[in-house]
């Protein structure tokens, strides 16, 4: 099979997005993925490859405020939609987020593969102001696999970000 | 030097212990900020100018000889720029690095015929990694399938079908070490344990995988970038293989997304990468992707079955340990039988029996090669002799805690020499025990489990274990094996190198590939700073590529947080005895007058006479005829600390030296649920104490506990490494291998115990792995213990729910 036969391998679009807030228009080939379109068309590195399979949802980024795993989506499915990485939440390491600061506090991260995903799923949960049992926000980062904490740590990061995001009346 | 031959004792133990003002404190880490903006610099953030990308067909087939490959439909397709075959690396290259049977030889591309489901049969190399999967689709091979050794004890039997003809049997190596006498320790015994056991294929499984980016660059050098570890310990052998000289080959640590043992002397990725920059003369960056590392990472872990006694007094005495193991090492032996040298480190854990038979039987079969897995064996180890401790105290009436307390190695006895000849430092196991039991009310618990079972017919099981955790490898564990190894080696250095910039401010360079995930500058800046009172924060840390690294080993065996405080503090006397006679010569006072307090140098008793740091570099780099005479420029020292109490092993091997002797403890107390008619487990609490000497950091070693504890739970009820009978691998996705989520992870509650060593600087020990190597023996004997009427007995992991069920429903139709 060559690619003349293979339009797969050719076919691109024109896809319009919202990319943590500026608005990007490129050209895509209609096989690249959202997390390869974010790594290396927008070198926004933080969208890590754990499995490429939708189970371990490191790729995890924020789609109209929702969590989606980056891998198992298209770029040009992305087209008219909102985006958020982690790049969104600080201009550099010594301004971090209060989510971030967290994090840094509780130690939970090691490695740092899951951190940038479990970063969006804490913004995303805990914006609702809600108080959470640590149950209960195990529940909800169940679906990004981390290897080197153990979670507890960023359980209770969850938490201290939750208390911070609600006492400085900052939006999480 | 001696087998007995006691090294300088260093000054951290007892009353004296002087105080510290960063160690031992609870403090961020200096890695986080940039792994928090998602800045980690992993390899697939690099990218270099004309980077082509690789893609790996791999073996659908576990045995089998490769008639054809025809790879004219890939080659065709626009974009592909070149595909390479086992032809191409037996033309071009030597076989890779190994430490095993040189009979067993092995390429990063399958010579002649493929061994296991996933070995590499071609690698196309394509603009981008969508091409190049498209001309991996594209390769026709050709299999003449050969008959499959799947299980390891079948793989021993005489007619059994043979992986490497040259080697001529599957029997990939064999030994047997007595110490003591086994048959009158079990003779003489009023009880005798049998077991057979069987400990199941899991790895590291980093969230991220292995890769490597090889260029050919300037003056014929050929850079290879890597997230694998070990290479300034190794790059020499790398070399060899590309058949290039060492000192053309310049391997640069790029930091990595976790290891555990899975990134661990991970030497195929980066020498594939670097034989196709070789073969296209262009940069070429090979990732694995999540299928790639599960069927065919650098290595699996431990897989192993054992035949096991021991023997008991009525009093619950242990007399000894006879073990027969057979280890399915799968179609390669490339590290040896290391993993075996580690359990007989800690052979026979906290306890003080004194005899010991083990036999070791090496088997290759139609599977993954193994390697490292935090613990490199000896959590298996452990895990067995658990388990028969466990059973001994069952059968004599003993409580789980109290055959521990009757059995320990007592504090008074260190350094205490165990049967084999390894040494273990230091260590208080009653403390270490009474600390979890006090942080866990047992006696509620074992009253609850009796309510339950009566007035709500649940069933609550509490298993305590123990453990050894080993620290600092000697490099002899890896030889002592052989009667005339071939490269008795004897150093496993780690190097750091300060300078002193002309402004004052403090670069550290490292000589290893450092960061997988521990906290490897955070340890290393906290030293600094409490060296020369500075802020860790301060300190800007780097790391050598090969082509000017010092000797070093990297991390392993728990081994890097002692090995590089070493390097630092060694490194910090010379650099302040530098500044210290610059301050001397300044300020014309003797340098014994002088102390160097918060980053300055003053006079004792008159701290106003002093100098700043950035006043002490400026003369150091810019007003030579203002230094001492004869003195150099600049500020900067470095030292290579070596291995703090090693020896040599007997000739006879009847005494294997010291090689793994700065020795951490561990308790473990899970209270689980257990459902007998689902098989769920569920956790009611878990205590962790680990005592791994001095504290660092309180907080990333306890971050290490709860994480190791939490793979040890992965490896003991979800991960596994499944090969069916025919060799058929079916663990190829992560919705087959279960990697725990939060939701399977209980709250570990953690203490720490400090008992500091005699032979290290400040007295650390290592606490990387001890979490893996306790979690197994604890939940075995928690499930045992709720299932107990039912004659619920663990004798493999991973424990599956269906096997539970199983053992209650035979016990239930028995009646």
């Amino acid at each position: 099979m060559t690619t003349t036969e293979n339009p797969a391998a050719t076919d691109t679009r024109t896809i319009t997005l919202r990319v943590n807030g500026r608005e990007i228009t490129r050209t895509v080939s209609t096989r690249t993925t959202l997390a390869d379109f974010l790594r290396d068309d927008l070198d926004l590195v933080s969208v890590h490859l754990g499995c490429e399979h939708g189970v371990c949802g490191c790729c995890t980024v924020l789609l109209d405020g929702q969590s989606v795993r980056s891998c198992l989506m298209l770029a040009v499915q992305a087209r008219g939609h909102e985006v958020e990485t982690v790049e969104s939440l600080s201009a550099d390491q010594t301004d971090l987020h209060p989510i971030q600061e967290a994090f840094a506090e509780e130690h939970a991260l090691q490695c740092g593969f899951c951190t940038p995903a479990m970063v969006l799923r804490c913004k995303e949960i805990i914006a609702d102001g809600r108080t959470r049992t640590d149950e209960e926000v195990r529940r909800e980062i169940s679906g990004i696999l981390c290897r080197c904490t153990g979670y507890q740590n960023i359980v209770n990061a969850v938490q201290n970000a939750s208390r911070r995001c609600a006492s400085t009346g900052q939006e999480a | 030097m001696t087998a007995t031959q006691d090294p300088a004792r260093t000054t951290e133990e007892g009353p004296d212990r002087p105080a510290f003002t960063y160690i031992g404190k609870d403090r961020r880490r200096v890695e986080d900020p940039r792994l928090l903006v998602g800045r980690g610099g992993y390899i697939a953030d690099m990218k270099l100018p004309g980077m082509l990308h690789a893609a790996i067909l791999r073996s659908p087939v576990p045995h089998a000889r490769i008639a054809s490959i025809d790879v004219s439909a890939a080659l065709e397709i626009p974009g592909v720029v070149a595909v390479f075959t086992g032809e191409d690396v037996k033309a071009h290259m030597d076989p890779c690095m190994n430490f095993g049977p040189a009979t067993i030889t092995q390429y990063p591309i399958a010579v002649d015929k493929v061994r296991y489901v996933g070995e590499a049969v071609a690698a196309v190399v394509a603009e981008n990694r969508y091409i190049a999967e498209d001309g991996v689709d594209a390769i026709v091979v050709e299999y003449e399938e050969l008959p499959v050794v799947s299980d390891p004890r079948a793989a021993l039997e005489p007619d059994a079908p043979v992986l490497h003809e040259e080697h001529g049997s599957n029997l990939g190596y064999e030994r047997t070490f007595e110490f003591g006498d086994i048959t009158a320790a079990l003779e003489s015994a009023d009880l005798v344990v049998e077991d057979e056991l069987h400990w199941g294929r899991s790895a590291g499984m980093p969230m991220e995988t292995t890769g490597a980016i090889a260029r050919p660059g300037h003056n014929g050098v050929l850079e290879i970038y890597c997230n694998s570890l070990n290479f300034s310990y190794l790059q020499f052998l790398l070399a060899a293989a590309l058949r290039i000289p060492s000192n053309k080959l310049k391997m640069q640590p790029v930091p990595a997304g976790g290891s555990f043992g899975s990134k661990f002397t991970a030497h195929k990725v980066p020498t594939l990468a670097g034989f196709l920059a070789l073969r296209t003369g262009r940069p070429v960056c090979y990732l694995e992707d999540r299928l790639d590392h599960l069927m065919n990472s650098d290595h699996h872990g431990s897989d192993r079955y054992y035949k096991v006694r021991m023997g008991f007094t009525k009093d619950g005495l242990i007399t000894g340990l006879d073990v027969d193991v057979v280890d399915d090492y799968g179609a390669y032996m490339q590290f040896g039988v290391g993993t075996h040298g580690n359990a007989l480190s800690q052979a026979v854990g906290p306890y003080r029996f004194r005899d010991l038979r083990y036999r070791l039987r090496a088997a290759v079969t139609n599977k993954c090669q193994q390697g490292a897995y935090r613990g490199f064996g000896s959590e298996v180890h452990n895990w067995v002799l658990e388990r028969l401790v466990e059973q001994g105290a069952a059968k004599l009436g003993i409580a789980p805690e109290e055959i521990r307390r009757r059995n320990f190695v007592l504090p008074e006895e260190f350094p205490y020499k165990i049967p084999g000849g390894n040494v273990y430092d230091s260590g208080n196991y009653p403390g270490v025990l009474e600390k979890a039991l006090s942080m866990i009310d047992l006696e509620h618990w074992r009253k609850e489990k009796e309510r339950l079972r009566r007035e709500e017919n649940r069933y609550i099981g509490i298993g305590i274990a123990t453990t050894q955790e080993r620290s600092v490898f000697s490099s002899t564990e890896f030889w002592f094996w052989f009667d005339e190894p071939p490269f008795p080696i004897t150093s496993s250095p780690e190097s750091a190198t300060i300078t002193i910039d002309p402004t004052g401010a403090f670069q550290l360079l490292l000589h290893c590939q450092a960061m997988w995930g521990n906290s490897p500058e955070t340890v290393a800046t906290t030293i600094l700073a409490e060296e020369f009172g500075i802020e860790p924060e301060s300190v800007n840390v780097s790391y050598a590529d090969t082509s000017r690294a010092l000797p070093g080993t990297g991390p392993g065996g728990s081994r890097f947080t002692v090995m590089v405080a070493g390097a630092v503090r060694g490194a910090a006397r010379k650099l302040k005895k530098k500044l210290i006679d610059i301050a001397a010569h300044t300020l014309e006072v003797a340098p014994e007058d002088l102390e160097l307090v918060a980053a300055r140098v003053q006079v004792r008793g008159a701290p106003e006479r002093s100098l700043g740091l950035p006043e002490l570099a400026a003369s150091a780099y810019f007003f030579a005829l203002n230094l001492p005479p004869g003195m150099q420029s600049g500020l900067e020292e470095s030292y290579t600390y070596d291995h703090p109490y090693t020896t040599l092993p007997s000739p006879d091997r009847s005494d294997l030296g010291v090689f793994y002797p700065i020795m951490g403890h561990a308790c473990h107390i899970a209270v689980m649920e257990v459902d007998p008619d689902t098989g769920m487990t569920k956790f009611l609490d878990y205590v962790a104490v680990h005592d791994a000497g001095t504290v660092v950091n309180p907080k990333s070693l306890g971050g290490h506990v709860t994480g190791g504890a939490a793979q040890g739970l992965g490896s003991t009820l979800y991960e596994e490494l499944a090969y069916d009978a025919d060799g058929q691998f079916r663990s190829s996705t992560f919705l087959d291998y279960l990697v725990p989520t939060a939701n399977e992870v209980p709250p570990f509650r953690i203490g720490h115990v400090e008992t500091p060593s005699p032979y290290t600087e400040y007295g650390i020990k290592g606490g990387g792995e001890g979490g893996r190597m306790v979690t197994p023996s604890a939940v075995s004997a928690a499930i045992d213990d709720a299932l107990r009427e039912y004659g619920m007995h663990v004798r493999e992991l991973p424990i599956k729910p269906a096997d539970i069920v199983a053992t209650v429903q035979a016990a239930r139709a028995k009646g």
